[in-house]
């Protein structure tokens, strides 16, 4: 008994100290924002790599989601003989959920889980050693660039994910199953409102922090080896995307 | 010997890592213009030392004074300013992957000064030059073999004119000619560029030629110092099965 408790203390404890560093990690990359300079070349580098080059996934997982819901949701509605109301269907389930949280997956699994190997490549080859021996902080180079590339990137592309899976709606919905055209639009231009675009953006913001925080975290203090490396990825991408998710109902719960 | 304070006072420095005691109440004095070795079995914590002197790590207990000045104790500013005395030189050479050479030993000027871009890029050409590289400027670390890759390292080093240059290791997995060659580089550019050398080495006996003084750690402790003449006559049975490489003796091999 004595010895259980002892385990569940020590794992108690561990946890602890292991929130705790996560919170003074991103502490740390929080406070070298405001403390200039910023290093502008790497934060472009890193919208891009972020930002730019998943578009081309966002788009495909975007045009298939609204695809879905339009099936999914016709049929659903068609046995109320309701499917006047698909375009707000599908564009509100995009706009205030589906967008961010699957853009967010969809980053997390492209770039996220890239950053936190790199990142672990860089801790095991003493590269960042190396820069903290030249008297320059590597969480200016290597993480403050990051966060901000996520923070910034991550709505633009949830947004590119609405826009683009209420086109995909719209493709089935009307050009498919023969919905009129105007009312798919006009329902939603009637049902979408504000509150429901800049909640959509909350989250994709959250998520971008979440993300690019959890993924440098773990390839930053990555353990040694190739296997540290592989184990820190893995977890990265793991954490995050059950982060996202979990954040996603407390932030729904606050933001509704 | 002279009296002059060391440049590198090491105190009773202690350091655990889970259940093993690495470094056990270490002493070293290092002293200006010192070309130390410092030798020993695998995982004995020599790198871990090198770690220490650079601020890398922190002891559980005893100090690093760099000049009279307590490296551990040191934050923000002081710590910065210490840091800039001394420059290590990794392993691997811990050159940046995403950086081309020049950018590499541009690196630190570029970040650390506000040199204009026609000096760093001269700065960057004479210490490639001081290594005896040219013309490799726009290649990536990944192209370069591992002797070109320790030398860029070190040219991103001399770059900065540090007055410490701790080589962890800088000849490991060289062919013996190369080894040389490392050996004389890091000869050469001590006498030009004055700085204070502390090397961790396998090369034994090659690496003699060139220290000043080699010092054995052992147990977490610093068993012997000495110049080199001296210490390959020690009669202590350790050091003696050490440099000889034998089997039998003190020293298990595990």
């Amino acid at each position: 008994m004595g010895i259980l408790l002892e385990k569940l203390g020590a794992a108690v404890l561990a946890l602890l100290a292991t929130l705790g560093r996560f919170g003074l990690f991103l502490g740390t990359a929080l406070g070298l924002i405001f403390m200039p300079p910023l290093k502008v070349q790497r934060i472009v580098r890193q919208l891009h790599f972020i930002g730019a080059r998943s578009l081309l996934v966002i788009t495909l997982t975007g045009i298939f989601t609204g695809m879905v819901l339009a099936l999914q949701g016709y049929y659903t509605l068609s046995r109320f003989g309701s499917t006047a109301f698909l375009g707000p269907a599908v564009a509100i389930s995009i706009i205030t959920e589906l967008g961010p949280v699957l853009s967010a997956l969809m980053v997390t699994g492209r770039a996220g889980s890239a950053l936190t190997a790199e990142l672990g490549i860089m801790r095991i080859t003493e590269q960042i050693d190396a820069i903290e021996v030249m008297a320059l902080n590597p969480m200016r180079y290597l993480v403050v660039p990051n966060i901000l590339a996520g923070i910034i990137a991550v709505p633009l592309l949830g947004a590119i994910f609405d826009v683009v899976g209420i086109y995909g709606g719209y493709l089935v919905g009307v050009e498919l199953l023969g919905e009129s055209s105007g009312t798919y639009f006009s329902g939603i231009a009637e049902a979408v409102d504000l509150t429901d675009i800049t909640q959509g953006l909350y989250k994709s913001l959250t998520f971008g922090l979440l993300i690019t925080w959890i993924c440098c975290f773990k390839g930053y203090n990555a353990g040694y080896g190739a296997e540290g490396v592989s184990k820190a990825t893995t977890e990265a991408v793991v954490l995050s995307s059950v982060t996202v998710l979990v954040f996603d109902y407390f932030l729904n719960s606050v933001l509704l | 010997m002279t009296e002059a304070m060391p440049l590198i006072q090491i105190r009773d420095l202690r350091r655990r890592f889970g259940r093993q005691m690495v470094l056990n109440g270490l002493s070293l004095d290092i002293y200006r213009g010192d070309i130390l070795t410092i030798i020993g079995r695998s995982g004995t914590g020599k790198s871990v030392l090198l770690k220490h002197i650079v601020g890398l790590f922190r002891p559980d207990s005893g100090r690093v004074l760099i000049a009279g000045e307590d490296m551990q104790r040191a934050r923000g500013r002081d710590l910065a300013r210490l840091r800039g005395r001394i420059d290590m030189l990794f392993q691997g050479g811990a050159l940046f992957d995403s950086l081309t050479v020049e950018e590499n030993v541009a690196f630190p000027l570029r970040e650390k000064t506000k040199v204009s871009l026609a000096e760093i890029r001269a700065a960057v050409t004479e210490c490639l030059k001081d290594v005896g590289l040219h013309g490799i400027e726009h290649k990536f670390p990944a192209e370069l073999s591992g002797g070109m890759r320790k030398r860029v390292a070190l040219a991103r080093s001399l770059v900065q004119k540090p007055e410490i240059m701790l080589f962890d290791e800088p000849t490991t997995g060289l062919d013996p000619i190369l080894v040389r060659a490392i050996h004389q580089l890091i000869c050469d550019t001590q006498k030009q560029f004055g700085y204070t050398a502390v090397i961790v080495s396998h090369e034994i006996p090659q690496i003699f030629e060139i220290a000043t003084r080699v010092a054995m750690l052992h147990n977490g402790v610093i068993l012997e110092v000495a110049p080199p003449e001296q210490f390959q006559r020690s009669t202590n049975p350790v050091i003696q099965q050490f440099i000889a490489g034998r089997l039998e003796g003190p020293l298990q091999p595990t």
